[in-house]
């Protein structure tokens, strides 16, 4: 388990009326926050995907809700408000070999930095890479505090 | 124009027409009772004898034949006569278990030719008519030389058919037990004549066996009364008709069968092909990732028939990546094409969604206009 590797809670979803609003009514009605979200469309269904401030319990809630959940470890990093801002994360990636899966960004409440969430296939050399360039990988407390 | 190929026998009168029957249904039942094992012994069962037989409703006294037969006594079981009298064989695809086999005599392929001959000629064909066989060819086809896929169609249908290509469409019956497509409607498309001196044929209510009334929607029962290297004592066929034995305008006096309405079992049939959901079922049983609830839907998209196959996809199967799920998605519709030789869109949807057994399932949602 890595430190600083979050969980991200992935929902299969059916692509139909109604579906998103059941999951999101499951997540507010137990209190729980979402931090960042994002929707894969293939067709007939699609993935949501999303941090949360508590995993477990998002988790818990949407399953006894009887969706197919699934739980993800990304990486949250900080991401510089300003050009270039990305460059700097995807090239310390992609010059050692780590490939991303997909990514999606927010800005934190006090929308001094922006955060992105990254999948990619090795999480622990990726923080270590990203780390050793000076770029800040969030850990999951951050995250619940944000 | 619209002419006879056999007029003797086309326009015989009924009363001949049933004295004929009756003399072949009493040699045929004395035929397969001193040939074949497996007759011998299900007449026994029956408590019947060929002398028994003595006229055209002694045939109810006979033992039916199924599908179930023809595989248990797969390959030749039914077909004993020795090889050097069988001029061929026809072996179906069996997609949906032992493939069955049929021989043919010399006799019965010149038969065949004949009640062919019949039905193309009441339809208008003739000499210097070219016979296009418009049809995709897989590696199943059903029926032998002239070939057909069959699919249940609405009188709507047909009339866009007709309407569209400027061509009459006729309603063209028969199965590979029968000897293939050999029988048809006339020119005046109002009903199927199966041709009475090769053919008895009764409808029967397929849960108490018994014959329905004259005009009622039955279990189509066939007992074949020329064919003799595959003879077939009242077999149930499982295709569900209405019988008129009112002569036809036309001046045929056979009986004709209406339409098929539908099946007694819970067969389905895409694109000329049959689909049983147990076939579906076998599949998904061995794939780990979905669940055992699945549902076929069918639809008619323009002129052709789509199969949908929903299925439900399990939590632990469930990976976050697209691409997982799209490829297995793609290995059950692969894996079931290579089972129902047809092409299935599968739709992944949530656990719990597909509708529980409870007693007999409801597996299939048809929504072609039949």
């Amino acid at each position: 388990m890595n430190m600083e590797a979050i969980k991200q809670i992935s929902i299969f979803m059916e692509n139909k009326y109604g579906k998103m609003a059941r999951g999101a009514k499951a997540l507010g009605d137990a209190g729980v926050n979402i931090r960042a979200l994002t929707i894969a469309e293939a067709g007939d269904f699609g993935i949501v995907r999303m941090v949360v401030d508590d995993t477990e319990k998002g988790y818990k809630v949407l399953s006894d809700e009887g969706f197919t959940v699934s739980e993800t470890e990304v990486l949250a990093v900080e991401i510089e408000d300003s050009p270039g801002g990305l460059y700097e994360i995807a090239n310390t990636l992609g010059m050692n070999e780590i490939n991303v899966d997909y990514a999606y960004a927010f800005v934190t409440a006090k929308a001094e930095r922006a955060m992105l969430i990254l999948r990619v296939d090795d999480v622990k050399r990726a923080t270590r890479v990203l780390s050793e360039a000076g770029v800040r990988v969030a850990t999951g407390e951050e995250i619940q505090q944000i | 124009m619209f002419e006879y190929w056999n007029p003797r026998i086309e326009r015989m009168p009924i009363k001949d027409l049933h004295k004929l029957q009756e003399e072949r249904l009493r040699t045929i039942a004395r035929y397969v009772y001193d040939h074949s094992s497996f007759y011998r012994q299900r007449f026994r069962e029956a408590g019947v004898e060929p002398e028994d037989i003595k006229e055209l409703s002694d045939v109810t006294k006979l033992p039916f034949t199924t599908k179930i037969d023809l595989r248990n006594t797969y390959p030749t079981g039914m077909c004993w006569l020795p090889k050097d009298w069988v001029g061929r064989y026809h072996v179906s695809s069996g997609t949906t278990g032992k493939p069955t086999v049929v021989g043919y005599t010399q006799g019965d392929i010149d038969m065949w030719t004949d009640s062919l001959a019949r039905a193309l000629t009441s339809i208008g064909l003739g000499r210097g008519d070219v016979i296009q066989v418009s049809y995709g060819y897989g590696l199943f086809t059903g029926g032998l030389g002239l070939h057909y896929g069959a699919e249940p169609w609405s009188d709507e249908t047909r009339r866009r058919i007709e309407e569209s290509t400027g061509i009459k469409a006729y309603d063209i019956y028969g199965t590979s037990e029968m000897s293939g497509p050999l029988c048809s409607e006339s020119h005046l498309q109002n009903g199927i004549h199966i041709w009475a001196d090769l053919f008895l044929i009764e409808a029967i209510d397929p849960k108490t066996g018994e014959q329905v009334a004259e005009g009622e929607r039955g279990e189509l029962v066939v007992t074949t009364l020329d064919k003799w290297a595959f003879p077939l004592i009242r077999y149930r066929i499982g295709d569900l008709t209405i019988v008129n034995n009112e002569p036809c305008e036309c001046g045929r006096t056979h009986p004709r069968i209406m339409r098929i309405l539908g099946r007694t079992d819970d067969m389905i049939i895409v694109r000329g092909i049959n689909v049983f959901p147990s076939q579906v079922e076998s599949v998904l049983m061995k794939i780990p990732e979905i669940g055992d609830n699945y549902m076929i839907i069918v639809d008619r998209k323009g002129p052709l028939d789509v199969m949908t196959v929903k299925v439900e996809v399990t939590e632990s199967a469930f990976s976050d990546k697209i691409a997982d799920l799209m490829s297995l998605s793609k290995a059950v519709s692969q894996q079931l094409k290579g089972v129902l030789n047809i092409m299935a869109d599968v739709e992944l949807v949530e656990p719990g969604t597909i509708p529980r057994s409870e007693g007999k399932a409801q597996r299939v949602i048809d929504n072609r206009e039949v």
